[in-house]
């Protein structure tokens, strides 16, 4: 378990680093924080001609609330979204999701941009940067553009991202305090893989769901947003209806694969299982606690 | 004041030096000029290898050298050696160093590559070319015993390797008068022991002195020592293997020969420089033993009170691509099933089975959880026939404290009688019956109940053959500065040997436990042994420690007597002095008694039977040792996610005399941990093309502390007689009854349900399909 021989180049800043990608093209592999990299090279599953390691670029090193938009440069680790008290606050289903991302010693490794751009279909970023409808910011030497997440997913472990582009920054709203916000998921053991993850939010007013967002990790190539059952939320006056119309949609429409962990039909099963229950955790908090910290 | 240190919980000798760092594990061994090798294994399950080249190989700059099996001596061309033959063993094939013209299971040794480092070895490696023509593959254990799709290994005309019955009294006959005959398929599937540390080998060649010394992660390097000698033609003394710190064995780690382990020395011989190997948890995953798979057609014949009248189980052992090791694991398995219980008529059968898939041979249980998983199934799915509380069906069944020595009528794995020693089977019931409150569990499962939470209390009784010989021996030496070191040679892989066999030195010496060093597994330092397995280090090698200790402890008042003038029965041992008793300030240290056993002039008088403080002994006990003990846990299962929890876990464990209670728990800590593992966890998923799904921690899931609960433990002392310190094996304890219990567990949690869980591992994808199918009845 060594890699195969590759080139290594470290830039020390943005520009640099997307001169390289210009250069290499296909060829070129970013490293961040090395979490999926580091063993995709290893087992020589992964054998880019040049490893471009962004670490030294402090410029991509920034955590910062700007005009209603929770901004996380490309350093930055999955563990400061639990860490930091703010995110709470701001886009607390980030820090909901994160705890479920691999374990601490990973999550202080592992970048927040890095799990995305690996869009790895089972994994809890990617379903949460859906579920809030984030933006991530692609560099490269034409220029920078803003890809919306439901349309930067593509496949998986593809994305729309160029060869010649960098991930720069990932962009996530920040909720109202009339939202509350849940991620569950069913692994069977903890800091795997989701069998099925849920992310789920609602917007409360007068005891009755104004607005809703549910995701899903490992139920399709993709992370998918199920918006047949956001409607449902919204439309049902009683909220316990609401929730099985949410839970039904999801076992009628997702078509997760099977594996060897669980079948197609397990794993639709628990997405309407942790549907409902994802839904109640986010109400209960979008009712109790207008949006702000909660336990 | 004498200080008691047997039964005592002192902390580890050797955790300070592990803690930190200082252990020499084999990858620590770095040599000057030392080369690194690579396997090249198989990719395929069963394919005829049509042609190698290795030219491309060669001429990368990096390499030394490129061994196939036509470059091997002929000594290695042959398939490598038979280790424990049996009458019923038809067909002993055994593993090649190098594969010669066909592989027979994913990750078969194909070419060997020496180079400067790791990376160019690896590099040199995807430069052999080698054309596979793929045969159909073995994977399924009922198909390959009806020798389908394919044999495994042609010239025998079966995938059979061996069929084997064992009978007590006449099942048929009790069937005939019982009231109640219950009848079910069992099956439990592959795992494997996942240690730390994987294999590794690094092996030195002197060609002045003509000696080789063999690093190697193995749990025998005695035989191993032997077995190169044989091999390579050289004198046993001039062959050095030291299995140093090893991290976890389980089992595994003791073969003889993985091919690696002869593949490293002949390539430093060749070379003239030392070589290392350090296996990847990639090649660990289908290099190094699996274990498990076996499919049980179980019967149970019963009256009406629940008495047993036999038990008859025809199974299938899936031994994989080869079977060196032989019957063992199947054949403690059908010794096993019988457990606590009086079963007059027994009939145990089975077929041991060619497979393309990784060579199993014992890993922690062996054979056991399965024996354990079968007859606890069928007292539950008895007493549930026959509307009998589970606790009793099993009370009126027990073997009672008075019938020991019992024997089940069997022959065990050693090829002695199947003749437990002592013990006390339904003390331990009660006992943990006692400790989960099993009287007031219906109220308790309801409280639950009305909480809308699903919690099941499963309990699960077993006994453990360990502690088997042939022999061990210890060499026990007093050095003039009082220091006491003691060589034995069973290797030790975690088990605290370095603390539990110093209390049995130093409780008779009188010495601090932390004045006693054991060195254990290096040849040099301690030449005759067989290994640690069958949980017998404890048993056999403390048994060799007391013996060379008592000895030592009598030539020392030999000794002293003479210098303190002072007949030897008044003299005692204590605090590292031997002194009179009655009259402490007459005294001489233990040192000083050294010394003067080994006078630079003089005399020693006949009766010193030679120089200095030192014994040799050793230990044969005429046959195994039987542990026992009862699990119960509380688990609280989710049915909608199919997932468990495990609320309590309360282990109550006789291991006759305890030498270490902490060491001991922790045995019983990490075998719990790994039947749980084995019970909902970790899986071996095997393709039909015989490609190994879960050949990664992503996919092979140990538990960690998240899911493994806080374990209790309860002891109970019943000594073995068949030793002179009483003990019995506690290596696999932990581990034997999970998956019965487990099963059990989950059945009281859904009891509307009326579930049959019939097989191990479960998990929840299976779980699920069980509820699923449970519901769809029901409804």
């Amino acid at each position: 378990m060594k890699p195969p021989v590759f080139d290594y180049q470290d830039p020390a800043s943005v520009e640099e680093a997307v001169d390289v990608l210009a250069r290499h093209g296909a060829a070129a592999k970013v490293l961040a924080g090395g979490q999926s990299l580091v063993p995709l090279l290893n087992l020589r599953l992964a054998r880019p001609e040049v490893v471009v390691d962004i670490n030294r670029i402090d410029a991509l090193d920034y955590l910062t609330e700007e005009s209603g938009w929770l901004r996380v440069g490309a350093r930055v680790r999955q563990r400061r979204l639990e860490r930091e008290g703010d995110v709470r606050r701001t886009v607390p289903l980030l820090a909901e999701a994160v705890r479920f991302v691999g374990h601490p010693q990973i999550r202080n490794r592992g970048t927040v941009c890095g799990s995305l751009a690996h869009a790895d279909p089972a994994a809890e970023l990617p379903a949460a940067a859906v579920a809030v409808g984030a933006r991530l910011v692609a560099h490269s030497r034409s220029g920078i553009r803003e890809i919306p997440a439901e349309e930067f997913f593509t496949g998986p472990l593809t994305t729309a991202l160029r060869p010649d582009e960098l991930l720069v920054e990932a962009r996530f709203p920040c909720t109202g305090p009339d939202w509350g916000w849940a991620f569950l998921e069913v692994s069977n053991r903890h800091g795997d893989y989701a069998l099925c993850g849920v992310a789920a939010g609602v917007r409360a007013r007068d005891g009755r769901v104004q607005d809703a967002r549910l995701a899903y990790a490992g139920a399709g190539p993709v992370p998918v947003r199920l918006r047949q059952a956001e409607v449902a939320l919204v439309e049902h006056a009683d909220l316990e209806e609401g929730i099985r119309a949410a839970a039904a949609e999801a076992r009628r429409v997702l078509r997760p694969d099977g594996d060897l962990h669980a079948s197609s039909e397990f794993r639709r099963h628990l997405a309407a299982v942790l549907t409902a229950r994802a839904l109640r955790l986010a109400w209960s908090r979008a009712s109790t606690c207008s949006g702000g910290a909660h336990a | 004041m004498t200080t008691r240190w047997l039964g005592a919980p002192i902390k580890r000798n050797e955790d300070p030096r592990l803690l930190v760092g200082q252990g020499l594990f084999v990858d620590d061994v770095q040599l000057p000029g030392m080369l690194h090798a690579v396997v090249l294994r198989s990719p395929h399950a069963h394919a005829r290898i049509l042609r190698i080249d290795v030219r491309r190989a060669l001429e990368h700059p990096d390499v030394l050298l490129v061994l196939t099996h036509a470059d091997l001596p002929p000594s290695l061309r042959e398939p490598l050696p038979k280790l424990i033959p049996h009458p019923d063993l038809k067909h002993h094939k055994t593993q090649y160093t190098l594969a010669p013209d066909k592989v027979r299971h994913v990750g078969e040794p194909v070419a060997f590559v020496v180079a400067t480092s790791r990376y160019a070895a690896e590099d040199a490696a995807e430069l052999i070319e080698v054309d596979y023509e793929p045969l159909p593959a073995v994977v399924d254990l009922e198909d390959a015993a009806a020798g389908r799709p394919a044999l495994v290994h042609e010239d025998i005309g079966t995938n059979v390797a061996a069929h084997s019955v064992q009978r007590v009294g006449d099942y048929e006959a009790a069937r005939a008068r019982a009231d109640l005959v219950l009848a079910r398929r069992f099956v439990v599937d592959r795992g494997c022991a996942s240690p730390m540390e994987t294999r590794g080998v690094v092996a030195q060649w002197d060609p002045r002195a003509r000696q080789l010394t063999v690093w190697d992660s193995t749990q025998a390097p005695i035989p191993i020592r032997n077995g190169l000698a044989a091999l390579f033609g050289l004198a046993q003394k001039d062959v050095r293997v030291i299995a140093p710190d090893v991290g976890g064995g389980f089992g595994p780690k003791i073969m003889m020969f993985y091919p690696e382990e002869v593949l490293v020395p002949l390539a430093a011989m060749r070379l003239g420089r030392p070589v290392k190997w350090i296996e990847d948890r990639r090649e660990h995953f289908v290099a190094t033993n699996h274990e498990r798979t076996q499919i049980h057609h179980a019967e149970i014949a019963l009256d009406r009170e629940g008495h047993i009248l036999g038990v008859r189980t025809v199974f299938l052992h899936d031994a994989g691509a080869y079977i060196p090791y032989g019957l063992i694991v199947p054949i403690v398995a059908e010794c096993t099933l019988p457990g606590p219980y009086r079963i007059p008529n027994y009939h145990a059968e089975f077929r041991a089975v060619f497979t393309n898939k990784t060579i199993v041979s014992p890993y922690r249980g062996a054979g056991r959880p399965h024996g354990v998983f079968v007859m606890e199934r069928l007292l539950d799915l008895a007493a549930r026939e026959l509307g009998m509380d589970r606790a009793e069906i099993r009370r009126r069944n027990f073997i009672q404290p008075h019938e020991f020595p019992y024997d089940v009528g069997l022959i065990y794995q050693d090829n002695a009688p199947l003749v437990y020693d002592s013990g006390n089977y339904p003390a331990a019931l009660e006992r943990a019956l006692e400790a989960v409150d099993y009287p007031r569990w219906p109220e308790e499962k309801a409280r639950y109940r009305a909480q809308g939470r699903r919690v099941g209390l499963g309990f699960a009784c077993y006994v453990e053959g360990s502690g088997i010989g042939p022999y061990e021996g210890c060499r026990v030496t007093v050095e003039p500065s009082g220091k006491v070191y003691v060589a034995t040679g069973v290797g030790t892989q975690g088990q605290g040997h370095f603390t539990s066999l110093a209390q049995v030195v130093a409780e008779a010496l009188g010495v601090d436990v932390r004045d006693v060093h054991v060195v254990t597994g290096d040849t040099g330092a301690f030449g005759w042994g067989t290994g640690t397995f069958a949980s017998r280090a404890a048993v056999v090698a403390g048994s060799a420690v007391h013996l060379a200790a008592q000895a030592v402890r009598q030539k020392a008042l030999q000794v002293a007597a003479s210098l303190l003038e002072a007949s030897p029965e008044d003299l005692e041992l204590a605090d590292g002095q031997v002194r009179v008793r009655g009259a402490p300030s007459r005294s001489v240290s233990l040192g000083e008694v050294a010394r003067a056993a080994n006078p630079l002039r003089g005399v020693i008088p006949s009766e010193w039977e030679g120089p200095g403080l030192e014994a040799t002994r050793y230990f044969a006990p005429p046959r195994g040792t039987f542990s026992h003990g009862v699990h119960a846990a509380l688990v609280e299962v989710d049915p909608e996610t199919a997932t468990l929890r495990f609320l309590r876990y309360v282990v109550v464990h006789d291991c006759g005399t305890i030498l270490n209670p902490l060491i001991l728990d922790g045995q019983i800590h990490g075998g719990v941990a790994q039947g749980i593992g084995g019970s909902f966890f970790e899986r071996l998923v095997y393709d039909d093309s015989g490609q190994l799904l879960s050949g990664s921690f992503m996919d092979f899931h140990i538990p960690t502390a998240v899911e493994i609960p806080e374990i209790e433990v309860i002891h109970q002392e019943t000594p073995s007689p068949l030793n002179p310190i009483g003990a019995k094996g506690a290596g696999e304890g932990g581990v034997i009854p999970v998956p019965a219990l487990v099963a059990q567990a989950i059945e009281d949690a859904l009891d509307d349900l009326e579930l049959e869980i019939l097989r191990m591992p479960l998990h929840p994808d299976a779980l699920f399909e069980l509820i699923q199918k449970a519901t769809r009845r029901g409804s």
